[in-house]
């Protein structure tokens, strides 16, 4: 089972580092691991795409709240967008070949990012399956490169990843 | 003042009273100033006898243990022991010093990535960059090292750091949004454990080291509510050891009462502890007949971790115990406790007498003669399992071992940290004769102080653990575990630091032996060679349930010893 998880950190020195490290060690799959700023200073969103049943969920994410820089965790297996950024490199051998890779791209809202006289760059957002298929439609033109992004995602509606209220000691 | 300065002045003001540790390069301005400090500094001979020390002082008092290192090797030689103290939950700050920023990267002399390299054996660790950060970083580690789940803490201080100026202030607010521990165990949850705990034929109250600070609490509860005990190796201490309620631990090495309660309990009110695998044998046969366990515990990641938890409460051991007190109910257990006696009675911890002198009788008799009046550490290996089969713990923070991480050469700095937690107990190291020479050279500490520490080691003149289980399930093939031919006359190594030295060899001077031991003030090293092949029973083979225990030797049954 894939979960998709937000983790709301402190930007500290290593932060991310801690938590690759803590995943790893403890031997959780990680299918990717995105990370940002947010608009709150000091302030840093982790997206992280996860297999294993609901027990492995529940100890990522009982593990990353052990962490001191992380504020808050949440699974959004509610209502949530995903996205995915890739970057395609397709080699392209003659006219026709050009007509239908830009076709394919139309039907999948890929934008053209660069164009040479034996390749083309597409720039596709979308969620992992989307952007799966738009690779494997131009796997057989020959694909030179590709670059995707893990995925980062969001709950919809009103619901957010909060801060907590401070306290003083 | 330089950052050095406001180091000392932040220990301070958390109250640190004492630190071990060992002097170097990059934190030599804080050693500097360390001179003018009125905090104690206890010099050891290893860094690693220095964060054994300070977590035996922690584990003894149930405050901070504080370790100063240098950077590079020495900040590496604390990595064993903050493992253990995390394994442990033991609160433990550590100090190192680090090369000049500028020098960061670029493998200069004495550096190491010490904050990456301790990430994953410390509860949390940071390098403090801005010499007007150290009053925070230090009020962080402290709060966060003895707060919630206890655990090691390190901080890191660039040699530029300690040797800037200093401009900031002292009055600091410690502020971790992401880290706010539970502590008041949710309320129905506490009722929901209390109704199943009043329909249950067959519970078991098992408790942990998460619980030593909540004895006062486990043990009303035990006796108003009638429960049988099981405290974990971890948790000896937290119910009288010698209270007929006390099934005594559970677990490879465990009572057979314990093991069977839990094999037939029908409800396990768990409290303090992480059910290791020591405990629970294999997972999937553990408990197989409870279908109601409460789990307490004050870090939310152990609850369900393991064993399939139907009420959890995230909460202090203290807090929750002391709720389930109030409206705890005498329980009817009469027939569970008819089984329960049956099996202690028929299976007590035991050993069959030889002719020579046997490590059970050497910890018995240190028991009987202090009346289970003092704080024991010890090694690992089979000394250590048969301390906490036969020295009965009356009161907590009295056994401090190295449960989790099974650290071999903690016993004598372990010592050395619980004498000075408490000045006024008599402390014993049951150590192992493999496992004392692994950080011997803290005689030289224990000298210097002159605490009032007995070093027992129970020489078999094998890696004992090691033997019995090649014995058991190598076929007697026993590869590299002979250190006879090769031990030190530790009598004489003793004196060699100006200790007092005893051996110990014949059964019938052992009374003799124990007097002369107690009667001798300050320390004392007592080499008692014990039998040489004695084996620790019962015992679960790793991976099997508690239906698989041997409870005899069976090499001993076959032979007819």
């Amino acid at each position: 089972m894939r979960h998709l998880v937000s983790v709301l950190v402190q930007d500290r020195p290593g932060v991310l580092q801690r938590i690759a490290g803590l995943l790893a060690r403890r031997g959780f799959n990680i299918e990717s691991l995105a990370v940002g700023r947010t608009h709150l200073e000091g302030l840093s969103r982790i997206s992280l795409v996860v297999s294993g049943d609901d027990a492995v969920l529940e100890q990522v994410e009982k593990q990353l709240n052990r962490l001191i820089e992380v504020i808050k965790v949440t699974d959004h297996d509610e209502p949530h967008v995903e996205r995915e950024l890739a970057l395609v490199k397709v080699s392209i051998a003659g006219l026709e070949e050009r007509m239908e890779v830009k076709d394919i791209a139309e039907a999948f809202r890929a934008r053209i990012v660069d164009v040479a006289k034996r390749s083309i760059i597409f720039e596709l957002t979308g969620d992992t399956t989307k952007v799966n298929n738009f690779i494997e439609a131009l796997r057989p033109y020959g694909l030179l490169e590709v670059m995707r992004t893990g995925a980062v995602g969001m709950s919809r509606g009103e619901q957010v990843l909060r801060v907590r209220e401070k306290k003083a000691v | 003042m330089n950052g050095a300065r406001a180091i000392l002045k932040a220990l301070e003001m958390q109250g640190v009273e004492l630190i071990f540790g060992h002097p170097g390069g990059t934190i030599m301005p804080t050693y500097d100033a360390l001179y003018d400090s009125s905090i104690r500094h206890v010099l050891v001979r290893h860094e690693q006898g220095g964060i054994h020390a300070a977590t035996g002082y922690a584990r003894a008092s149930g405050r901070v243990g504080v370790v100063m290192a240098t950077s590079g090797p020495g900040a590496l030689n604390l990595v064993t022991g903050l493992q253990d103290a995390l394994m442990d939950s033991t609160p433990v700050v550590a100090i190192t010093g680090n090369v000049p920023q500028h020098l960061i990267g670029t493998d200069a002399f004495q550096e190491a990535d010490v904050v990456g390299i301790t990430q994953p054996v410390t509860k949390h660790n940071m390098q403090v960059r801005n010499v007007n950060d150290i009053p925070r970083a230090i009020a962080e580690a402290f709060y966060i090292a003895s707060t919630g789940r206890p655990g090691p803490v390190l901080l890191d201080f660039p040699k530029d750091v300690q040797l800037a100026e200093f401009t900031g202030s002292f009055d600091v607010v410690v502020d971790l949004p992401g880290y706010k521990p539970t502590y008041k165990g949710h309320p129905r949850q506490i009722e929901r454990a209390l109704e199943a705990l009043g329909k249950a034929e067959r519970p078991v109250l098992m408790v942990g080291g998460g619980a030593q600070h909540a004895s006062a609490e486990i043990t009303e509860l035990a006796l108003k509510t009638g429960l049988p005990v099981i405290p974990t190796l971890m948790g000896l201490g937290v119910f009288p050891g010698t209270h007929p309620q006390c099934l005594g631990m559970p677990g490879m090495h465990g009572s057979v009462a314990a093991n069977r309660a839990i094999q037939y309990a029908d409800t396990i009110l768990a409290i303090g502890l992480r059910f290791d695998d020591r405990v629970t044998g294999k997972i999937s046969r553990f408990a197989p007949h409870a279908h109601t366990v409460i789990h307490v515990d004050i870090d939310p990641a152990e609850i369900g971790k393991l064993v399939k938890t139907s009420i959890p409460v995230v909460g202090d051991a203290k807090w929750v115990a002391a709720e389930l007190v109030k409206g705890a109910k005498k329980l009817n257990l009469s027939k569970w406790w008819a089984q329960l006696e049956e099996w202690k009675t028929k299976y007590p911890f035991a050993w069959k007498p030889k002719p020579y002198l046997q490590s059970q009788e050497v910890i018995q008799a240190f028991w009987e003669a202090t009346r289970g009046r003092a704080v024991v550490t010890s090694g690992v290996g089979q000394h250590q399992m048969f301390v906490a089969q036969f020295f009965k713990f009356d009161r907590p923070r009295t056994w401090i071992n190295s449960g989790g991480l099974g650290t071999m050469g903690v016993g004598l700095p372990f010592a050395i940290g619980a004498a000075l937690a408490r000045p006024d107990e008599l402390v014993i190291d049951f150590d192992g004769d493999g496992s004392f020479q692994m950080t011997l050279q803290e005689l030289a500490t224990l000298k210097k102080l002159n605490l009032n520490v007995k070093i027992v080691i129970l020489n078999n003149g094998f890696l004992g653990m090691v033997r019995q289980w090649q014995d058991l399930f190598h076929g007697r093939r026993y590869s590299e575990v002979y250190l006879a031919d090769s031990n030190p006359d530790f009598a004489k190594l003793a004196e060699a630091y100006g200790i007092p030295g005893l051996t110990l060899t014949d059964k019938a001077q052992l009374q003799d032996a124990v007097k002369a031991v107690l009667a001798q003030p300050g320390p004392v090293l007592l080499d008692a060679r014990v039998y040489h092949e004695e084996g620790v029973f019962p015992m679960i083979p790793s991976g099997g349930a508690a239906e698989d225990m041997i409870i005899e030797n069976p090499r001993e049954a076959v032979a007819g010893d």
